[in-house]
């Protein structure tokens, strides 16, 4: 599969992710649309992995390996993000009583 | 056109159509269930190119674990369309305007890129093997590895403190 097919879906797939963060305003589903830009990224990432691996398979054996090792330590991260990220929102939730990101200007005043 | 360009098409088709609906649903729990169909597709997109250990890590750990998370936290606050907070449609326009353009910029400056031609090997090659994953990860990365496992730490005593409040 040529690598340009992986290269739009990608984009594609980011591009949509940016305009969930810029469209919406309830906090959760914005969340949600980084976690999507979040996969993006990662589909690349694997798709760019096995494009060094079919051009460098005959000198390195494991060649690009590499891309799907951060792939994993992405997920990593992203775990923990989402643990810590729910926690803030749950927060703000009982604060505010409410996920509507335009409630968060208190630092404006 | 062989199998695996079939499956190319109507996995892409999936994860695009399943993504816009996230963005465009209502209710917040519908948008998690696409957002589950699109993870769903991205890793048919892994095991389409034998990344095998990724593929089911992505379900495992994104459907499985994340996207629980969220439905908990959604339900918690017991959230659906009629709570859902309502934006200015001109901001909204804006939004997917300013989206557009950069979809229009990134596809403007591949069609400048050197990587015409390349290929992305499907269905083949054993780098997405859990046994090669596993001997680079416990030698080359290792260290990452272990910093992992604190960043964990922290993130769980992170979320206990922040929610104790």
């Amino acid at each position: 599969m040529l690598i340009e097919r992986y290269i739009y879906l990608a984009i594609a797939l980011f591009c949509i992710g940016i305009v969930g963060v810029l469209a919406r305003r309830n906090a959760i589903i914005i969340f949600m649309c980084i976690e999507l830009m979040l996969n993006a990224v990662n589909l690349l990432l694997v798709a760019f992995s096995k494009m060094h691996y079919a051009a460098g398979v005959a000198k390195n054996a494991t060649a690009g390996i590499d891309g799907q090792l951060f792939v994993f330590f992405i997920m990593v991260v992203a775990a923990a993000e989402v643990s810590v990220g729910l926690a803030i929102i749950v927060m703000m939730y009982r604060n505010t009583h409410s996920v509507d990101v335009n409630f968060l200007n208190r630092l404006k005043h | 056109m062989d199998i695996s360009q079939v499956l190319f098409y109507a996995l892409s088709a999936m994860a695009l159509g399943s993504a816009i609906m996230v963005v465009i649903s209502r209710n917040p729990v519908h948008s998690v269930l696409w957002l589950i169909i699109t993870f769903f597709a991205i890793s048919g997109h892994y095991i389409l190119m034998n990344a095998q250990f990724l593929g089911i890590v992505n379900l495992i750990v994104y459907a499985g674990a994340i996207m629980v998370l969220f439905l908990f936290v959604i339900m918690l606050m017991n959230l659906n369309a009629e709570t859902e907070p309502q934006k200015n449609k001109w901001l909204k326009l804006a939004g997917v305007v300013a989206g557009g353009c950069l979809l229009l910029v990134l596809v403007a400056a591949l069609k400048q890129a050197e990587v015409k031609g390349q290929v992305a090997m499907l269905g083949t090659g054993d780098i997405g093997l859990i046994k090669n994953l596993g001997t680079a990860l416990f030698t080359d990365y290792v260290v990452p590895f272990e910093i992992s496992s604190v960043l964990f730490l922290s993130a769980m005593v992170g979320a206990v403190v922040i929610g104790k409040k």
